[in-house]
């Protein structure tokens, strides 16, 4: 069993300055999960009659993305490619001090405590992320062949589970990584090629639109991904970016590509 | 619904918007990035002659001299590739300032190099070298009497105005300093332009990462080997100049 002295951001709501709070964590056992450890806080706090600390989370099996901590000035945690829910105590030691805080950008504002409002990554995937005919059911195995390379990198794509993560590690609060791993899953396949100018034009401008930073190239983003997708998709989603030059000038509706 | 809009949203645009677009603007960073290594490369080339002798770096900087207007253009081209690459730098930063007006309480740094993180101030810094740089040795504002350094052919005395300047520790440690700075800043930014143009992948990144720190090297021996060679006095004024 372990004690552990935690600071953790409280803000009553949008409107609220917010400050860092000091809460003693304790009895913590090694194999609590990071937000089995918060829980045990807040019953403490419950019984107290105290406000219980405020944050995202869902499945607790690391595949949902909602969980959403930066611990320690890490999002998700020390451990690399985990979701906070999937962070166990055993990587921390008794008598630690534990920053917690919500994800800090200007594109996800504080709704309360730890919580923030990730609706602009909504909007980037209503901008784009789709594809916009009805491609069918399930297909045939190999009835449309997709080369083993590609669907393998769309597939390490598609592994994004939209937690918000890489904005927050960035230190340009940018959120490429996530653009270009929708952008990059598409853009394997052959049901999303033929969209592809008009789908990163589209997010590209929703990601800007929202307010979120440019990359700069500190691949922190990676380091915290709890999906580890790799920064390379962001190489790929500059070349489908660049691809768009061939469309210079083309008056709107012009159709074709 | 709106969200239906890929199919409608126009997608036609001028170039102005594929540049206004954060994308865009790192591409505007990313080339004009190439053309500045290109120069400082051929730069440190063509200095690098002063170790041929007086004759060879005095013929090349008549030759880069007997362009006229040509050289003007190549002037013009440059500036305007420096003022892009500086402009659109600051742009972006300032935007990615502004996208967290909140920061941590606790920061901190996992895998991002110090290199990345302080190419901002590294870049400012090397353009304020080069404005003094060229009132030092180009426009010879700073040394008037340079201006009346001629060799044996009627020349203009490069090579000795060189080594002149060199002579004095304070401004070959400084240049030193500055050009240990342009290292640093294109130890991050060779293998960054590969990646904003698209030109990295799995394979590639390992060895991109090397090639941004051998051409650091590279250009960092190339440049301070010249005030070196005049500080520890491999490279001697010719008889007669002082």
């Amino acid at each position: 069993m372990m004690n552990l002295k935690l600071k953790v951001w409280r803000q009553k709501n949008a409107q609220d300055k917010g400050k860092i709070v000091d809460y003693n964590a304790k009895n913590v056992s090694p194999d609590m999960s990071f937000l089995e450890m918060l829980d045990i806080v807040n019953e403490e706090l419950i019984l107290k009659g105290q406000e219980p600390i405020v944050f995202d989370h869902d499945c607790r099996e690391g595949i949902c993305g909602m969980c959403s901590q930066t611990i320690n000035g890490i999002p998700h945690g020390p451990e690399r490619g985990t979701t906070v829910c999937q962070l166990h105590m055993r990587h921390f030691k008794d008598g630690d001090t534990i920053f917690i805080e919500p994800w800090r950008a200007r594109a996800f504002p504080v709704m309360k405590d730890l919580i923030v409002d990730r609706s602009a990554l909504d909007k980037i995937i209503q901008a784009g992320g789709f594809v916009s005919v009805d491609t069918g059911g399930c297909p045939d195995a190999n009835s449309l062949p997709i080369a083993k390379d590609d669907a393998e990198d769309a597939m390490d794509a598609a592994a994004c589970i939209g937690c918000g993560a890489c904005v927050a590690a960035c230190k340009n609060a940018s959120a490429m990584l996530f653009v270009s791993a929708k952008v990059g899953h598409f853009a394997k396949l052959p049901q999303g090629k033929i969209e592809r100018e008009r789908r990163v034009q589209a997010m590209v401008k929703a990601m800007d639109d929202a307010g979120f930073g440019n990359c700069t190239n500190y691949y922190e983003c990676e380091a915290v991904c709890p999906k580890e997708i790799s920064v390379r998709f962001i190489a790929l989603m500059n070349r489908e970016y660049l691809r768009t030059i061939n469309h210079l000038g083309r008056k709107k509706g012009a159709g074709g590509f | 619904m709106e969200s239906v809009g890929i199919a409608k949203k126009t997608w036609a645009f001028l170039p102005v918007g594929f540049f206004s677009r954060s994308i865009g603007k790192k591409l505007v960073v990313a080339v004009t990035g190439v053309v500045l290594l290109g120069f400082v490369t051929g730069h440190m080339v063509g200095n690098l002659q002063v170790f041929i002798g007086q004759e060879a770096i005095n013929r090349y900087a008549a030759f880069l001299q007997g362009l006229g207007e040509l050289l003007w253009l190549i002037r013009a081209f440059m500036a305007a590739t420096l003022i892009l690459h500086v402009w659109f730098a600051i742009q972006l930063k300032l935007e990615n300032w502004a996208a967290r007006p909140k920061r941590y309480e606790h920061n901190a740094t996992v895998q991002a190099t110090l290199s990345s993180r302080t190419m901002i101030w590294t870049g400012l810094l090397i353009g304020a070298f080069a404005a003094y740089h060229l009132l030092h040795f180009t426009f010879m504002s700073l040394h008037p009497e340079y201006k009346t350094l001629e060799d044996h052919l009627g020349q203009h005395d490069v090579y000795s105005m060189v080594i002149l300047g060199f002579k004095n520790p304070a401004i070959s440690i400084f240049y030193i300093i500055m050009m240990f700075t342009l290292a640093y800043h294109l130890s991050h930014s060779v293998q960054s332009m590969f990646q904003t143009l698209g030109l990295n992948n799995d394979q590639y990144d390992g060895g991109l990462r090397r090639l941004a720190l051998a051409v650091a090297g590279i250009l960092f021996v190339g440049y301070t080997a010249i005030p070196a060679a005049a500080l520890l006095d491999i490279l001697k004024l010719p008889a007669g100049v002082k």
